[in-house]
């Protein structure tokens, strides 16, 4: 069983405050998947992925270079942070994945496993 | 006040409801229409001595970005070409979401702007244009002949 799940949170969810979700392109070849999203304004030290289970949560927190005492007329992105989850399926190998962020795009590479390994599937009671 | 023809089409009436929102919320409805959901998404702010539009454009190369400022109009257009592989057997699209093709958005800019102090910068995949002021923006007496 996992650890986090017995760890009780003092501090309030960051999973809780609301989120944009981001476009992505999700495209799969014999060797892996590779995912694209668009995370605009979310420099690299500001972007979280991580694997838990089968969930693949990307998380990032919008942070742009305003003008002091800058008055918002009209606002089309309007949250500061985009997150989005997808689950993994199991042939997927999601200790290999590799990321690259240019030019606010997201670039992830999950190799699939080379050879398909007997898993424990884990069963998560809501 | 505008009403669908077709009073079962959800669109319609999405796009009623969204038009009765702005106009409750008084956004000044602009002759270019509401213009929002397109690519790239828009933020607009200003400050006493500037105004500040950020175009959220990711994945492009600025160098290919055609930003124009025309009789208070600016005009941010471009190009995004697609990830997406030519579809063969080997290769599979599970979710297409993200925008790909040409793109044009324009913005009409308040009365006050000096066209010469223009500045633009891209950041992770944020196009921020910066337009001063002007100095003198006090109204002018026009003299009747």
């Amino acid at each position: 069983m996992n650890e986090k799940t017995a760890v009780t949170r003092d501090t309030p969810d960051p999973a809780s405050e609301p989120a944009l979700l981001p476009p992505v392109d999700v495209i799969e070849d014999s060797t892996g998947i590779t995912l694209y999203a668009d995370l605009p304004g979310v420099p690299r030290e500001k972007l979280s992925l991580h694997v838990e289970a089968d969930t693949l949560t990307i998380e990032g927190e919008i942070n742009l270079a305003t003008p002091e005492g800058m008055e918002a007329s009209h606002a089309e992105v309007s949250l500061p942070r985009y997150r989005r989850a997808f689950t993994l399926s199991k042939e997927l190998d999601s200790g290999k994945v590799s990321a690259e962020l240019k030019n606010g795009v997201l670039t992830l590479r999950i190799p699939k496993a080379e050879h398909a390994q007997p898993r424990r599937i884990a069963i998560n009671v809501a | 006040m505008y009403r669908s023809l077709y009073p079962r089409d959800m669109f319609a009436e999405l796009e009623r409801l969204q038009r009765e929102m702005q106009q409750a919320f008084d956004l000044s409805p602009s002759i270019r229409g509401i213009g929002r959901g397109g690519f790239p998404a828009l933020n607009a702010g200003g400050t006493p001595q500037t105004v500040d539009i950020y175009a959220f454009a990711p994945g492009l190369d600025p160098a290919t970005l055609d930003l124009n400022l025309d009789r208070g109009v600016l005009t941010i257009a471009g190009e995004r070409k697609a990830v997406l592989p030519k579809q063969d057997e080997k290769t599979a699209v599970h979710i297409n979401e993200r925008f790909a093709g040409r793109f044009r958005r324009v913005v009409s800019l308040p009365d006050d702007v000096d066209p010469n102090g223009v500045s633009a910068a891209y950041r992770d995949g944020v196009l921020h244009v910066s337009v001063k002021r002007r100095e003198s923006a006090q109204p002018r007496r026009i003299n009747v002949q």
